[in-house]
């Protein structure tokens, strides 16, 4: 791991990154978080502990994972120059896994036992199961009822890793609600329990934090570009639910201005109230969860329902520092619905043998939808979060018997 | 002087033992909770607390979260529960302090907040996600509207954070006397005792105590360690409980008398 893994754009003292950020939560917490920055602090200057993650990312993960020329994928796109950054190849399946090991050394430093996390695809519960089996600690992880329909083979697999799954009923039955249970269980246990939020979100140091863990992708690729293309990418494109992925392989190419960055949101059925969960069409400023940022609401500041075909987009808030970055216009966040995901998500497989994440899938659809005005051989670095296993049986239930898409 | 200060004065001048009671606003609906508070106030509660239901109470426990889900059924918004406030104001005595979170609040503006809270006759706000850390912007928005704001301590906070709290807080402290989210219990944890003479030492702001209080045995035991003890998951259950067609106020009152003995 590189000397510069950490420290390169700190939030501000109170963890903001512009007008977004910050620490809302309730007072029990307060405590348990600013001693979790402390720890985090100390912990990131400490070169045993970059040392330990680094070797758990080379022999644990896989790490580096490789950068792969889509070549045959980029023509549908308009002759695009599609370079995949693969961490669908990373144990686990997907990026998640890397702020996981990050965040569970951090709680065997600061001697707690026990670990609580929420999960939405069940990408991250996974990764947090794992990464508790790895270091011996308790395992709870809070799922909403309808995501565990919807990922069922990630509920098997957490529980097969030894950790305990508890269903989530309450509002929406998705990630949201997940969040807020494993915070109230934070609350009744802050002693002993690390809460190890699985996105860049919540209230400080968590975006920071889990967007320095997964800094490792963007530091990889675009070193990676540098060697195999001879340059930096044109365009840098990631799928943003709660934005840990996107943070994480945008991080590296923020001082280069003239590398364009595009989160994709998912936009569901249609951008209109509930069905879809693009935070940045449909949204206005809140706090929700700990952090300021753009959230779905009503005009009354509840919080509205979402809705995506994939679980990890599923969610009302985005990460602060997007809302940062947003604002600033160093970074675009466009949107891509259901259909379209589930077109790139054949187009991939089709193309290139990888059965991406529905997640992922929306950062395609993205390019497959004419990437809004690249011209032909321009060279697009996109973020493959993940492996679309777990969605193989979704996928399928939604697909008309004998559908395909039509061989490019 | 506030209301609430007013109220805690006379309580320490009769050496009498408060009661701060918990409804969330619009469970089974606003004219209901109108008639509650109402009748808590006709038989002498102290403060009266009333809880702007919000989507995502993520310091709530089962009973006040279903609570807030029946008042979103019923249409309930902060635009409401300030028009009720205002309705019933003329009518009562004790102080009352909105129980809000954070984002109803911001969505409809804090200073359109503050002046409507206070035209509405709201003597205090404790929002549940705002720590004093964040509360800088809000605490000069409140002071200017003449609403007190009220702060939670826990048996996590430190004492220097007690003093920040005691500091930007007016009329009262509210101590949260366990870990862990809104709900009954069935006995007053010695995490209470502690915390209560923490705060001591650092202020002599009227402090609350709640978080599990639903017996005469609980307020009696918080009552000797504080200015006033807080029921509101016990008190919403018993409202609960009366369905959509039975008397919450009466059932209300029944209760409240029960618990002061
Ligand atoms: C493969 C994959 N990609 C993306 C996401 C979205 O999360 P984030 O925006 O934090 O990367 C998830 C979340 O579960 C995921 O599993």
């Amino acid at each position: 791991m590189s000397a510069v893994w950490f420290g390169r754009r700190d939030p501000d003292a109170r963890g903001y990154f512009g007008d977004f950020g910050g620490r809302f939560v309730p007072e029990t917490l307060v405590a348990p978080i600013e001693s979790l920055e402390a720890e985090y602090f100390e912990a990131r200057r400490d070169p045993a502990f970059a040392a330990e993650l680094d070797r758990l990312f080379r022999h644990y993960v896989g790490r580096p994972t490789p950068l792969w020329d889509a070549r045959r994928f980029g023509d549908p796109c308009g002759q695009l120059r599609v370079l995949l950054k693969r961490e669908d190849l990373t144990h686990t399946g997907a990026h998640k896994i890397n702020n996981a090991l990050g965040q569970a050394l951090l709680a065997v430093r600061m001697g707690k036992g026990r670990i609580v996390a929420e999960t939405g695809a069940g990408q991250h519960g996974v990764a947090s199961a794992t990464a508790c089996a790895l270091l011996g600690l308790e395992c709870v992880v809070y799922m909403g009822t309808e995501d565990m329909r919807r990922q069922a083979l990630n509920v098997f697999r957490m529980r097969l890793l030894g950790a305990t799954v508890v269903g989530v009923d309450s509002g929406s039955c998705t990630l949201k609600d997940a969040i807020n249970e494993a915070m109230r269980d934070w609350v009744a246990r802050p002693h002993d329990t690390h809460y190890l939020l699985g996105s860049a979100l919540g209230p400080h140091p968590y975006p920071l934090m889990v967007r320095e863990f997964q800094s490792v992708i963007g530091r990889e690729a675009r070193q990676q570009c540098l060697d195999q293309t001879g340059q930096l990418p044109d365009v840098v494109v990631a799928c943003v639910g709660g934005g840990s992925n996107a943070m994480g392989i945008f991080d590296a190419f923020i001082d280069d201005a003239q590398v364009q960055l595009v989160g994709v949101e998912a936009g569901g059925e249609t951008i209109a109230a509930g069905r879809h969960a693009a935070r940045f069409a449909g949204g206005a400023a809140g706090i929700l969860q700990g952090t300021r940022t753009w959230v779905l609401q009503d005009a009354h500041g509840n919080v509205e329902a979402t809705h995506s075909v994939s679980a990890g987009l599923d969610y009302a808030a985005i990460g602060p520092e997007h809302a940062s970055l947003h604002a600033s216009g160093r970074a675009r966040y466009e949107y891509a619905g259901d259909s379209d995901a589930l077109e790139a998500f054949q187009t991939l497989a089709r193309t290139e043998g990888i059965i991406p994440a529905l997640e992922s899938a929306h950062a395609f659809a993205y390019l497959l939808k004419g990437a809004h005005g690249l011209a032909p051989g321009t060279t697009v670095l996109v973020n493959l979060s993940g492996r679309g296993d777990k969605d193989v049986q979704s996928v399928a239930a939604l697909l008309p018997e004998g559908h395909h898409v039509a061989h490019q | 002087m506030s209301r609430i200060s007013d109220r805690f004065d006379r309580l320490r001048r009769d050496r009498r033992t408060g009661l701060v009671t918990y409804i969330t606003a619009g469970d089974p609906s606003l004219a209901q909770s109108a008639a509650i508070l109402k009748t808590l106030d006709a038989t002498g509660v102290d403060v009266l607390e009333v809880g702007v239901p919000f989507s995502d109470p993520l310091a709530d426990g089962p009973v006040i979260q279903r609570a807030t889900e029946r008042a979103l059924a019923s249409g309930t918004t902060l635009d409401g529960v300030l028009q009720m406030v205002a309705d019933i104001r003329p009518d009562i005595a004790a102080p009352i302090v909105l129980f809000s979170y954070a984002n109803p609040i911001m969505r409809m503006g804090l200073a359109q907040f503050t002046a409507r809270a206070a035209e509405a006759g709201v003597d205090g706000v404790l929002t549940l996600d705002v720590p004093p850390e964040e509360g800088r912007e809000w605490h000069q928005a409140f002071t200017q509207a003449g609403i007190d704001m009220i702060f939670l301590l826990s048996p996590t906070t430190s004492t220097e954070r007690m003093r920040k709290a005691a500091h930007l807080g007016r009329g009262f402290l509210y101590g949260i006397s366990r870990l862990g989210v809104t709900g009954a219990r069935t006995d007053i944890s010695d995490a209470a005792a502690e915390l209560a003479r923490r705060v001591r030492e650092v202020t002599d702001l009227p402090l609350v105590l709640g978080f599990g209080v639903s017996t005469p045995e609980h307020m009696q035991a918080l009552g000797r360690m504080a200015d006033a003890a807080v029921v509101g998951s016990a008190l919403v259950q018993v409202i609960a409980e009366q369905g959509t067609d039975g008397d919450p106020a009466a059932a209300a009152a029944t209760y409240v008398r029960w618990l002061r003995g």
